[in-house]
């Protein structure tokens, strides 16, 4: 209450001397540099038969070759970027499906509140997996955008639930009654003087369907239910486990992908609990 | 004497430094005295409370002693402080709406909590201090959310009073209340002193007319020092500093709550606690200040029991 | 109470007929003659399966019928516990399928999901806020949540199956063996048992500490909290008061991430060849087997709509607030 510094600048301070967010984003960094930049250097096809079949790490292949003689490495990185637009677009659209719904129901209350909330509740108990196991097994998705789509309708009702309870919560404050008195209308208030209130909560919401999206692509993928066409992270695991890899073991085959999924989805973790201390003062520790 | 601060001095641990939000503050309070507290917010009144019973993580103790009934009072030592808390100190805090666990009924949570210190439970009395607050005894079996505001805050006084310490610090206590309530929880806050709960009592506020009602003596603090300080009919009826002057004569009337956070009738802001100016704290909103208010005035005793720190007065 | 429960049953009711809603529709708003497809896609040889199938798929479609009847027939014979047959094991009915399979799955959920949420929120809560701990081992928590459930049962198979040839890697017990009801038998289950359920227990493990230690930070810096301090209660009585409550948001997250369990458990079993719900769906894929799939999609619905319930009950039972009828539940 005694001479609080600007708001701002006080942020930044505490961004970049908290450990978490800077460990978080010294693994994510590189590995989205990674994702962006490596495969240009990768030529043609990563799913091109390249090499000796089955063979281990070596110069010429830095992470091996599988069964069939392909690069791991060159796969390994077509695989991050994959990822990392399945994350984007799931987790996206799951957090803009969430926010739509979160902030009609917090904001509208009444019957909307109670028709949505109802929905909500509907998706949140449906097992995600289960639906998109089934709707993915019929429909036989081919491409990563589909395959995001589905994850993203699937995955929004925790969001929306606590956006909603936010939301809720700000309904009622001095600035929205203020701007709801002077005419302004209702999605001009939520997006004006509701979402900027709780930005920070909303990209740390974004941060954690993103990492979830990224974790459900992998379990489809590794079941045998991804695009069929391409690479990823879980396609390659599911690809050394369908061909043995563990029993030959090849385990440059199986490493390498679900070593890149839990580094990405672990330091978007970790960098989801450095922003929560940034941004919220109790949670510091001078 | 039961409560005697010395030179006080309490320092924010912040990003810039160190935030000096008392700033060498010397005063006593007497047996059975209530001293209404009272300034501006930032003034330093609420740090003062917390540091004579449980500074947070990002205080430090800078300076100073307190002495409670003859006895030092080891503040900055968290540890310490431990034996004398709740025993010869208490608090009611701001948030006393959520103040008790909302997962324990409250008579076990309060039970808990004496046991805890080592004390049984005396039933009987518990009873009759609720029924003196107006609380069914039934109160005890419920959880805290069956409560209303009123009768949590009266629940939270009683708690805080149980063991009848010396000092008892009631922090902004009436804030969150309407007029009336305000009013029924002061009258209570005197009962409590009357039959001898507690023996004295520090009631901050930023309400100087509801301070006026319960207080003997009223302190006025102006960033981290001591301003004024005399009995209470003395401060509202003859103030000598030119801050508790324009404090009082910016009250609508006497008994009309005063909410306002920063004054309107006094242009200008406190200054920075930061790195405070060399001497007198208010003279760039002093409508009285000449050349030697660059000097630091101290504080003068200008008629028994009356502190004032201003070379005009 | 009585109002808690009629919403969430309510809620629980229109899933299950969301989710057959689903099963019924996906099949027959697919572009093309389902049964046709679905026997082209079928690796069946005999040509007698094959006309047995399809006399026994139209029959079941009941495509010549109105939609509505259609869907009225889906639920009659979902009623009487009929969901279609195995095109896999044909002609097993798919209830029987999914029956032999069903236990294996619980062995290996019901131990892990309960035992890591107790150990992870004792482990969370005693980290919290003992700096050495915290920093120490909260790392390895976030690592261990965001490991795709496959990738840790693969790294322990190949570790501690293949590797060091401690434990079996493949199956739910020995292929020379028979089940029966001896101590030798029994010994076998729990060898091929362990490994699966370790890995789905560690990646849990890991969510329910760094779960636990971020809400406890959160009570203890809570009003209540910062009260009892000030009363110069103990730590170990303001602890036990902020592990009550940070259990209860706890109980709300477990109902939240049974999906993920779920899920975790059936890719899980994959890795493990373990004789489960999971294995099943992946050779229901294969096979193209989609009464199968179907069947044990509902049959996950149905098991995580009870788990809600139950879990609902307790929740009521352990926080007080609901049951005094005065708010306070999560949904």
């Amino acid at each position: 209450m005694t001479a609080v510094p600007a708001r701002r600048h006080e942020g930044l301070y505490f961004a970049i001397r908290n450990g978490k967010l800077l460990a978080g984003l010294v693994v994510l960094v590189p590995l989205i540099v990674l994702a962006v930049a490596g495969p240009m250097f990768v030529e043609g096809d990563p799913n091109a038969y390249v090499g000796i079949p089955a063979s281990s790490p070596s110069a010429e292949h830095w992470f091996g070759t599988t069964m069939f003689g392909q690069d791991i490495f060159a796969q390994f990185l077509y695989g991050m970027r994959v990822t990392f637009v399945v994350g984007l677009l799931g987790g996206g659209l799951a957090a803009i499906i969430g926010m739509v719904i979160g902030f009609t129901a917090g904001y509208r209350g009444g019957l909307v509140d109670e028709v949505l909330n109802m929905l909500t509740n509907i998706v949140l108990v449906l097992p995600a997996l289960a639906v998109l196991l089934i709707v993915n097994a019929y429909l036989g998705i081919r491409s990563v955008g589909v395959q995001a789509l589905f994850i993203g309708l699937t995955s929004w009702p925790w969001a929306a639930r606590a956006i909603r309870a936010q939301t809720f919560s700000l309904r009622s404050r001095d600035f929205v009654d203020l701007a709801r008195l002077s005419g302004v209308r209702t999605w001009k208030i939520i997006v004006r003087e509701i979402a900027p209130n709780m930005s920070s909560y909303l990209f740390m919401t974004f941060i954690l369907l993103f990492g979830g999206s990224i974790l459900i692509a992998a379990s489809l993928d590794f079941i045998g239910l991804g695009p069929s066409q391409g690479v990823s992270l879980g396609l390659m695991l599911n690809n050394a486990a369908r061909w043995s890899a563990l029993h030959l073991g090849m385990w440059w085959w199986f490493v390498p992908p679900g070593a890149g999924i839990t580094a990405i989805v672990g330091a978007l973790y970790v960098t989801n609990v450095g922003l929560d201390e940034v941004f919220n003062p109790k949670l510091r520790e001078l | 004497m039961t409560l005697r601060v010395d030179d006080l001095r309490v320092h924010y641990r912040t990003l810039r430094g160190e935030v000096k939000a008392i700033d060498g503050v010397t005063f006593d309070v007497g047996d059975g005295e209530i001293l209404g507290l009272a300034g501006e917010s930032g003034c330093g009144k609420t740090t003062l409370g917390k540091s004579l019973i449980r500074m947070d993580g990002r205080m430090r103790l800078a300076g100073g002693a307190a002495e409670l009934d003859g006895e030092e009072l080891p503040i900055g030592d968290d540890h310490r402080m431990n034996p004398f808390r709740f025993t010869k100190v208490s608090i009611i805090p701001q948030y006393s709406m959520s103040a008790m666990n909302p997962t324990r009924r409250i008579g076990r949570m309060v039970a808990e909590l004496l046991r805890s210190r080592g004390r049984q439970l005396d039933t009987d009395e518990l009873g009759r201090r609720l029924d003196l607050v107006e609380l069914p005894r039934e109160v005890l079996q419920r959880y805290p959310i069956e409560l209303s505001g009123g009768m949590k805050q009266r629940m939270v006084m009683v708690i805080s009073t149980l063991l009848d310490p010396s000092l008892l610090i009631a922090d902004e206590i009436t804030s969150a209340l309407d007029v009336s309530t305000q009013k029924a929880v002061a009258r209570t806050l005197v009962e409590f002193r009357d039959r001898g709960f507690v023996r004295s009592m520090i009631f901050i506020t930023h309400d100087i007319s509801l301070t006026y009602q319960i207080a003997d003596t009223i302190m006025v603090m102006y960033a981290g020092k001591l301003a004024e300080k005399a009995p209470a009919g003395v401060i509202v009826g003859e103030p000598r500093h030119p801050y508790t002057r324009l404090l009082i004569s910016s009250l609508p009337e006497v008994g009309v709550r005063y909410t306002d956070r920063r004054l309107a009738g006094i242009p200008g802001e406190p200054p920075s606690l930061l790195d405070p100016p060399a001497g007198c704290r208010f003279r760039d909103r002093c409508p009285l200040a000449f050349d030697k208010c660059a000097e630091e005035p101290p504080v003068v005793e200008v008629e028994p029991g009356h502190h004032v720190a201003c070379w005009k007065a | 109470m009585r109002r808690y429960f009629g919403r969430k049953l309510l809620v629980y009711g229109l899933t299950f007929l969301v989710a057959v809603t689903i099963n019924w529709m996906i099949p027959r708003f697919m572009p093309g003659d389902p049964v046709q497809s679905m026997l082209a896609r079928a690796n069946v040889s005999q040509p007698a399966a094959v006309e047995a199938m399809r006399a026994h798929y139209t029959n079941l479609f009941g495509l010549d019928l109105p939609l509505w009847k259609q869907y009225g027939n889906f639920w009659a014979a979902l009623f009487q516990g009929d969901l279609g047959t195995s095109i896999w094991l044909f002609p097993t009915p798919v209830t029987d399928v999914i029956m032999r399979a069903v236990p294996y799955t619980l062995a290996l959920l019901i131990p892990a999901i309960l035992l890591s949420w107790w150990a992870g929120n004792r482990f969370g809560a005693f980290a919290a806020r003992r700096k050495w701990l915290d920093n120490t081992v909260l790392p390895i928590g976030y690592v261990l949540t965001a490991t795709p459930y496959m990738w840790l049962a693969i790294l322990l198979a190949w570790g501690l199956g293949i590797v060091a040839g401690v434990f079996p890697v493949s199956g739910g017990y020995s292929f020379a063996m028979r089940p029966n009801l001896s101590w030798e038998f029994v010994g076998d289950l729990a060898l091929h048992w362990f490994l699966p359920f370790v890995s789905l227990f560690l990646v849990a493990f890991g969510g329910w500490a760094i779960g636990m230690r971020n809400m406890i930070i959160y009570e203890l810096e809570a009003d209540y909290s910062t009260y009892l301090s000030s009363l110069g209660a103990p730590q170990r009585l303001i602890r036990r008061y902020a592990f009550r409550n940070a259990v209860l948001p706890q109980i709300t997250g477990l109902a939240l991430q049974l999906g993920v369990l779920v899920a975790g458990a059936l890719v899980t079993e994959i890795v493990f060849s373990y004789p489960g719900l999971g294995h099943l769906i992946l050779q229901a894929i294969q096979n193209q087997d989609f009464f199968l799939l179907q069947g044990a999609f509902l049959f996950i619905v149905v098991g995580v709509l009870a788990a809600n319930f139950i879990i609902d009950v307790v929740y009521v039972l352990v926080d007080p607030r609901t049951r005094t009828g005065m708010g306070g539940e999560a949904a």
